[in-house]
């Protein structure tokens, strides 16, 4: 009867170890917190009508933003702990279990790459895109927040643990079988590590669809595909990415869990099931989503190096083209993840040569940022600070790509600290950079006012020679010999003082990162000496400048007619239409009405997925059956927009 | 102090034929991408000090293309990777792990299985087995096949060459050949539990002579590895301590592979 009612859960899944009690202690308080807050001001209406539900994706992006900033913080709690393990505390009795220590940095990856980066993109993206193509909206705004609160959800999902059932995955952050099988993991955590995934990716899934058709049907008229703003064109290519990857992650997850739940047997040799399938699918979808990551990065700088240079993109044209050879040749690169799997001669080769071949059109992107910069006149502002830190540490981390890409080469690499440093050098300098870039140049459009630039600077300086500090010894440590993931190791290595030099590097990019959080609350404290009038702060070159800072909520009052490349800086130039200069005539704007819609259905997807990791029948069953209940009611709803008289636009216009 | 320290940094240290080839790899490939890779960071840095605002350095708002410009850099890209790629080919072949070494000397087979999470050596010529340390002589090559009976591991050896994974129910191999004498970490470098960063043995490389009289002790010692022993060996136990075996099981290393590809209760 209980195993009915409660499926495998019991009492012996409530906290019992120091973090998982300390965790549901913090996660309790800071409910509580946001709780007291709300009641006290009386904002519980506000928040659930204003943010909440809405369908607005400026606020859609804001809300990502923040929950990626506290899994950043999430993320970098694990990240100390994994330096400290290795710097100090193995083998004394301060240090972490074995097993503990697998879980934090199986946990780390995950969440830096999915809940972090992949939330800070989709925040910026929709803040950004719909401005930059001169829309109101984005093409299905109910999927957007339903993509918003699957991400959430997933979010919630993958720090359950803490609260019920006590150990996360201990797998590293791709789970290969047999170690992610029942036999060897039979507990909790994979199943919690796969629907975190399967849930934040259906999001991902829905937000590429979304986006992409957002890109190519609502941009303003006379906006030509090769008009349109670079950051457009990257993240058009990594939602090209997310949505040929991700039904491979979808799938190749759905099969892990079938040999967990029911005995399959895909990816345990028995009755001739295959680990090394389950490595090569994993890695499909895996070597894509690098670059899901990477592009938009790239398309921020694009944007950044040319606004602060003041000049056009140097080879627009060869730029798009990189980008599109990029994201062709990561779908056919996959293999260089195992060369040390057995596969021939020939067949690492291939994905060797592949793989080299990506420098190309990586190298025409950067040829174009570097002739940006040639006889221009530039800025030095913290977004182009971000870019030279960018410079320098992707050269660096590519070079070690393309070394790896190098089969014998590789098989000395694999797997070492090397490699890990290697990642880190993309992941940080490259995504991670660009994101924080992307925030200090977007940040006084969301909010009207810039932010402090002394201590972003500092901030950057602490982030780039922090991150040097802590890299450089993980890349000589591979020399080594020393391997990624170990909770313990020789004295006689003669590793622990770079492992030492490598934690203080952490420790440097610490006092950066707290200097940015305080940058925000300066700025904020000093707004009006920053503030930004015009919305215009950085004599920018396309159309999210066009408009005010922060945008009304309909974006634009009349929506701009695109004639050429950096449309708001040739209109500056005085090539303005002459229609849309002195006299204004306001139309009536559609815009979407607000929806709890995407709250219910992720809430209930969330509850098949905790069902499933406990072995709840029913609670599965009713999850599954509400979901597509909900989805079938909003699909009946006719009455989804609704309508703003252009009188009414008139006086909101006049009235700024 | 620091020549300690780069003795240490076994990559760039090696004591084997295969790891030599490769670390002659690893700088000859660094070596071709510092010609794309330094003019781009030159200029970088050149053309972001030159043309910062206020120092009045000439300005065309409106240049933004340049054919030949773009067409060079694209030909120095091309003729880059069309070298690093033919590299990428012939090492590829001529460093295959499969590819057993030419040579004179009569080769060794080491059988090595993962477990959970130890090392266990098979010498099937010299039927003896050993746990966490191998020995064999130096200028010799050796085979060494690989399988695991635990979730997949990685088997490396830094100073003599890598690296190689063990995955149940399959054979993968590896061949290398010590140069020199000594003693040599290895470990598993691919995450398979609770115990994997115990998972270090050493590799001794000695003279034949010195081969030789091991092989004599070991064969003295008490510990034979039967098949129940084994089943007691491969249950999961954290930083083992070297073992020896003067003999084991027939076709011990066979079964085990064999073990993966029939259904569980046919075990």
């Amino acid at each position: 009867m209980q195993e009915l009612i409660f499926g495998k859960l019991t009492l012996a899944a409530l906290p019992h170890e120091w973090y998982t009690w300390g965790a549901t202690i913090s996660i309790a308080l800071g409910g509580l917190g946001v709780a007291g807050i709300l009641t006290y001001y009386k904002r519980w209406k506000w928040i659930w009508n204003e943010w909440l539900t809405s369908t607005d994706p400026k606020k859609i992006g804001i809300i990502y933003i923040i929950v990626a900033a506290l899994m950043l913080f999430r993320g970098a709690l694990d990240a100390g702990m994994i330096w400290a393990q290795q710097a100090f505390l193995a083998g004394t009795p301060l240090g972490l279990s074995s097993t503990h220590f697998q879980e934090i940095f199986t946990a780390h990856g995950t969440i830096m790459i999915f809940f972090v980066t992949m939330g800070f993109m989709f925040g910026l993206m929709n803040y950004i895109l719909p401005l930059q193509i001169g829309a109101r909206d984005v093409a299905f705004p109910f999927l957007n927040t339903l993509s918003l609160w699957l991400y959430i959800a997933g979010v919630i999902f993958i720090n359950l643990f803490f609260v019920i059932g006590g150990s996360f995955a201990a797998t590293g952050w791709l789970a290969y079988p047999p170690l992610s099988g029942l036999e060897y993991s039979p507990g909790v955590g994979v199943d919690y590590w796969i629907w975190s995934l399967q849930i934040s990716g259906l999001g991902s899934l829905l937000g590429g669809i979304n986006l992409l058709v957002t890109i190519l049907k609502m941009r303003a008229p006379g906006m030509t595909l090769m008009k349109m703003p670079m950051f457009v064109w990257a993240s058009l290519c990594s939602m090209v990415l997310i949505i040929s990857a991700f039904p491979l992650l979808t799938a190749t997850l759905v099969l892990l869990s079938l040999d967990r739940l029911i005995g399959t047997h895909f990816f345990t040799s028995n009755l001739g099931g295959n680990p090394m399938m389950y490595v090569n699918l994993i890695w499909m979808w895996g070597h894509p989503e690098v670059y899901i990551l990477m592009l938009p990065s790239f398309g921020i700088f694009s944007e950044v190096v040319s606004t602060f240079s003041q000049k056009r993109l140097f080879g627009y044209r060869s730029t798009v083209l990189g980008l599109f050879g990029i994201t062709l040749l990561s779908m056919l690169v996959w293999l260089h993840h195992f060369f040390t799997m057995g596969a021939g001669a020939n067949v690492n080769a291939f994905f060797g040569i592949m793989t080299m071949i990506i420098a190309i059109p990586t190298g025409a992107l950067v040829f174009n940022w570097i002739f940006t910069m040639f006889r221009g006149r530039i800025i030095f502002r913290s977004p182009m600070f971000w870019f030279l830190g960018f410079f320098s540490t992707f050269t660096f981390g590519g070079m070690a790509g393309v070394l790896m890409a190098t089969p014998p080469a590789d098989f000395q690499l694999h797997n070492s600290l090397f490699l890990v440093a290697h990642f880190h050098t993309m992941v940080i300098g490259g995504a991670l950079f660009g994101i924080f870039a992307g925030f200090t140049y977007w940040f006084p459009k969301v909010t009207g006012f810039k932010l402090n630039e002394r201590l972003g600077k500092s901030a950057f300086w602490c982030w780039i020679i922090g991150f040097f500090v802590s890299f450089v010894p993980l890349y000589i440590l591979g020399f080594m010999g020393a391997t990624r993931r170990l909770d313990q190791y020789d004295l006689s290595t003669g590793w622990q003082p770079l492992f030492i030099i490598s934690a203080s590097g952490f420790a440097i990019i610490t006092c950066g990162a707290a200097l940015q959080v305080l940058q925000i609350i300066l700025s904020i404290k000093q707004r009006k000496q920053n503030m930004d009038t015009n919305g215009d702060p950085w004599n920018g070159r396309t159309l999210e400048w066009f408009t005010s800072s922060p945008p009304p909520f309909y974006n634009f009052a009349i929506i701009p007619k695109v004639n050429t490349r950096d449309a708001f800086w040739e209109m500056k130039q005085g090539v303005r239409d002459k229609e849309q200069g002195s006299e204004k005539k306001y139309e009536d704007i559609i815009m979407p009405k607000n929806t709890a819609m995407g709250i219910y259905l992720s809430a209930l997807v969330f509850l098949a997925g905790f069902a499933i990791v406990w072995h709840i029948v029913w609670l599965a069953v009713l999850g599954i059956i509400g979901s597509i209940a909900c989805v079938i009611i909003r699909a009946l709803d006719e009455e989804t927009e609704y309508v703003i008289p252009a009188a009414e636009v008139a006086r909101m216009e006049a009235k700024k | 102090m620091f020549s300690f320290f780069i003795n240490n940094i076994a990559v760039l240290n090696p004591k084997g034929l295969i790891a030599g080839e490769q670390k002659d790899l690893i700088i000859r490939v660094v070596s071709l991408m510092l010609i794309a890779v330094v003019p781009a960071l030159v200029m970088t840095f050149l053309f972001a000090w030159k043309y910062r605002a206020g120092n009045n350095s000439k300005y065309t708002p409106n240049f933004d293309k340049n054919g030949l410009l773009q067409f060079a850099w694209l030909a120095v890209l091309c003729v880059v990777i069309i070298m690093l790629g033919t590299i990428a080919w012939k090492s590829s072949h001529a460093l295959d792990p499969r590819k057993p070494i030419v040579s004179n000397t009569k080769p060794i087979t080491i059988q090595v299985v993962a477990l959970q999470w130890k090392w266990l050596f098979i010498y099937p010529e010299q039927n003896i087995a050993t746990i966490n340390y191998i020995q064999f002589p130096i200028n010799t090559p050796i085979n060494f096949e690989i399988t695991a009976d635990a979730p997949m591991n990685s088997f490396w050896i830094p100073q003599l060459g890598g690296q190689m994974y063990a995955m149940n129910g399959m054979k993968t191999s590896l061949h290398l050949q010590a140069s020199e004498a000594g003693e040599y970490r290895g470990m598993s470098t691919n995450i398979s539990g609770e115990g994997f960063a115990g998972m270090r043995f050493t590799a001794k490389a000695s003279s034949a002579k010195d081969f030789n009289t091991w092989l004599v002790s070991v064969k003295k010692s008490s510990k034979l590895l039967s098949m129940a022993e084994y089943d007691m060996l491969a249950k999961p136990s954290k930083n083992n301590a070297q073992v020896t075996y003067a003999s084991t099981e027939d076709n011990l290393f066979s079964n085990i592979i064999m073990k993966f590809t029939m259904p569980e209760h046919m075990h």
